[in-house]
């Protein structure tokens, strides 16, 4: 099915069809995975994974707290102080396993609150822009030939750089989401030609109020995520297929109406981690994911019942390797003196020593590798994966 | 270089002086250097010579692949040239005398007909322009024009064939004096007699135009009032005095004004570019340059661009390397103009009312999507500045700032009401 209805470029053709690539793993040094999923836009930490036992969230959030576990439509609890948006049940149901886990009130090493800048930063592995980005360099310092695969219509800055890396996309572009149409259609909302060529456009396509709101996306966008990671799941499946890939997934930059516009975002990654881990199979015990966005978002809610660029969220590890069941990083509380410059989650943990520290005890990147791959070096986090 | 031009190019100049820079690409040659490699009408019409000959299984072409060709190469002119004032008047030109792939066997002269008929005099006289269209193959097979045989010619007597009045019919109303002329059905009728035997020879080593004396309609035709001897000669002359007719010259001049002005012609406009036309007997040269110099002209974002125009503009405005490059000729497909493939001989609209349908707009907020996934690591900012300088409106920067990623940023850009015109 890949090969008929897809676009493969470089290395995934040959693997797809199980040819010749040039990077055709035949002693792969590893049977270890690691997927790196960039969230771009800024994932709100905070929603994800809800501090509900700290005393402060409610008075910064007035809407944006979510609800205790157990109630309906609550969080789903994660041991006592936070709580999955229900959003989440997939991965939550992970955490039970104890094949997830999450790091919280973790920042990239850079305090921009640009989307482009802060994912150039956090793609690069470090406080400025690079040419390459670090998981370029890690397959790079791994022994032997590594397969690295970018999973997406271009490769990410995080894949880019002197390693080979293949990448795959679709014939069918994901369409763009329902909150960048609704964007598009507020651009063009006063322009008396294509305002309302393009709402009716929307609507035609089956987008209803609740779909702009983001309470569900159409039929048509739905599945686009899920249906990258599946197909890179059965890529990374295959005994010579890629043993690292990173896929990207947007949608999170949710300045306004967050309690709705969320919900459809959220759905759609943990969605697609299922289809990831469905389409790894039987891999998917070897299989590390670490899920990472460029920033947090403000800890106030805002004027628009959303919140703004801000500094320090949340992180996912999960997979068949990885030690979960657990919410890792120092809590650094909610008290007005706590909050970094007054509005944002402080951050309390290098985002890259989650990085690393899957890098050297899952991937087996050695560790003194780690300072091409991290400039000025960093120690990885330990304990994050089943040795 | 957004009315008049193609959108600006990545890295391009800014012209210091723009109507001189306009100007200039009118009084200069044609920069434009197609390979030689490029097929000529008369290999296009021995390969479809030979494809006629063959029974091939469904969905294959011969003929296909020299048309691909001329996607190629007019598709990176577009997206390359650094005269995009004369590329739009090729453009134009080319819509004005369509033909179309719908048409059987077109796949074969269509680009040929672009650089041997249009391309060569589109700053020539009109006269010399409509000869060149009117003697193309491309031309008389889509209009019908090569199998029209005069009822009382030999090969009419023999065979019983007869009239095949399309190309007479249209070259009336759509290239020349237009429907307000006031000419008849019978004058319809004469003039595709005056070209009976203007004609495509498939069959000798370098196939091509062929006057025929054996299917022209002997004796004296009358075209809207106007005598028409026999032969040939006649024929040009009749297309000639069609050529520098009065009523062409408003046509026109509407046309030209309703492209390069806005899609309500202000009559104004079309009264000055329809006497430069009289003036000159036709010289499009200098009604290319008074278009320059109309003051309507220049306000800025009055009209729709056409796909066609969206999709050269953004692809020109990223500038990708040729291994992002998405094809112009696929995209034009996506967005429902592909490339000499309109629909009927009226070619493309030029009027915005044409283009807004729904789902048309989706169609460019898909692509502009896809374009921008594309787009790595170009600052969406740069981007917009360079390609709209001070018609970027606050609200879309403010919008492509607000945006999650540079994908957002750029897709918001290109659909953004400013880069949706010219």
């Amino acid at each position: 099915m890949i090969t008929r209805r897809s676009a493969l470029l470089g290395l995934s053709a040959a693997w797809s069809l199980g040819g010749r690539a040039s990077l055709a793993l035949a002693a792969a040094p590893t049977e270890r995975r690691l997927v790196v999923v960039l969230l771009r836009g800024a994932l709100d930490g905070m929603a994800a994974v809800s501090p509900y036992g700290d005393p402060d969230l409610l008075g910064l959030r007035p809407g944006l707290a979510g609800t205790e576990p157990g109630r309906p439509g609550g969080v789903l609890d994660l041991g006592g102080f936070f709580g999955l948006h229900p959003a989440l049940a997939g991965l939550h149901g992970m955490y039970a396993a104890g094949e997830m886990l999450a790091v919280h009130a973790v920042a990239g090493p850079y305090r921009s609150r640009s989307h482009f800048d802060a994912q150039d930063y956090l793609e690069s592995g470090a406080e400025t822009r690079l040419s390459s980005g670090w998981l370029n360099r890690a397959v790079g310092a791994l022994p032997g030939r590594t397969g690295a695969l970018a999973v997406g219509v271009q490769i990410p800055l995080l894949l880019r750089g002197p390693a080979e890396v293949g990448s795959y996309a679709p014939q069918d572009q994901p369409a763009p989401s329902p909150d960048l149409y609704a964007r598009i259609a507020d651009l063009a909302h006063d322009d008396a030609l294509l305002g309302p060529a393009v709402t009716e456009g929307m609507r035609d396509r089956g987008f209803s109020g609740a779909t702009l709101a983001g309470m569900e996306a159409p039929a048509r966008g739905r599945n686009a995520f899920a249906a990258l990671a599946a197909a890179a799941g059965r890529l990374m499946a295959a005994p010579d297929g890629p043993r690292v890939a990173a896929l990207e997934v947007g949608g999170w930059d949710t300045h306004a109406a967050q309690a709705q516009r969320l919900q459809g975002p959220l759905r759609g990654l943990d969605a697609g981690l299922a289809a990831l881990k469905d389409g790894l199979g039987g891999a998917w015990a070897q299989t590390a994911v670490l899920v990472m966005t460029e920033f947090g978002r403000t800890a106030r809610v805002n004027g628009t019942g959303g919140t703004d660029h801000g500094t320090a969220g949340v992180a996912f590890v999960l997979g068949g390797a990885v030690a979960g069941g657990r919410v890792l990083g120092a809590w650094p509380g909610l008290a007005a003196d706590k909050l970094h410059e007054g509005r944002d989650l402080a951050p309390t943990t290098d985002l890259r020593t989650v990085a690393a520290g899957l890098l050297t005890d899952h991937l087996g990147v050695p560790a003194a590798a780690l300072g091409a791959v991290f400039p000025g070096g960093v120690a990885g986090m330990g304990g994050l994966v089943r040795v | 270089m957004i009315r008049f031009g193609l959108g600006r190019r990545a890295g391009e100049a800014l012209p210091e002086d723009p109507a001189a820079w306009l100007v200039q690409q009118v009084e200069a040659p044609d920069p434009a250097a197609f390979s030689p490699g490029l097929p000529t009408t008369a290999d296009g019409l021995t390969v479809l010579r030979e494809q006629n000959k063959l029974t091939l299984p469904p969905n294959t072409s011969l003929v296909r692949p020299l048309f691909d060709q001329d996607v190629a190469a007019h598709t990176a002119q577009l997206l390359t040239t650094a005269a995009p004032f004369r590329e739009r008047l090729v453009w134009f030109w080319a819509n004005h005398f369509t033909v179309s792939t719908r048409a059987n066997g077109l796949h074969a002269v269509a680009g040929p007909f672009m650089r041997e008929a249009i391309r060569p005099n589109v700053t020539g006289s009109f006269a010399g322009l409509l000869l060149a269209v009117m003697r193309h193959p491309a031309m008389l097979m889509y209009l019908d024009n090569a199998s029209s045989a005069g009822p009382n010619s030999p090969v009419g007597k023999n065979q019983r064939r007869g009239l095949n009045e399309n190309l007479a019919r249209e070259c009336l109303e759509l290239h020349t004096v237009g429907p307000t002329a006031g000419y008849t059905q019978a004058d319809v009728t004469e003039f595709a007699r005056i070209l009976t035997g203007w004609s495509v020879d498939l069959q000798r080593l370098f196939p091509g135009y062929l006057f025929r004396d054996g299917t022209h309609e002997p004796g004296t035709k009358t075209l809207m009032g106007r005598r028409f001897g026999p032969g040939e000669v006649n024929g040009i002359a009749a297309l000639d005095w069609l050529a520098r007719h009065p009523a062409t010259y408003r046509q026109l001049a509407t046309k030209l004004v309703r492209h390069f002005v806005s899609d309500d012609a202000p009559p104004d406009a079309v009264a000055a570019i329809a006497g430069v036309l009289r003036d000159t007997e036709g010289d499009l040269a200098a009604a290319s340059i008074a278009l320059v110099h109309l003051d309507a002209a220049w306000t800025p974002l009055a009209k729709l661009r056409t796909p066609q125009d969206l999709a050269v503009a953004a692809l020109r405005a990223l500038d990708l390397p040729a291994d992002k490059q998405p094809g112009l000729g696929a995209a034009l497909t996506t967005l429902g103009q592909p490339l000499w493939t309109a629909p009927l001989p009226n070619g493309w609209a030029d009027a915005a009312a044409e283009w807004t349908a729904p789902e048309a707009m989706m169609r460019r907020i898909d692509w502009s999507y896809a374009l921008a996934g594309r787009a790595g690591d170009h600052d969406p900012a740069a981007v917009a500045d360079a390609a709209l300088g001070a018609l970027l409106t606050a609200r879309t920067r403010d919008a492509m700032r607000g945006a999650g990623s540079r994908r957002d940023a750029l897709t918001l850009l290109f659909t953004s009401p400013e880069f949706q015109r010219r």
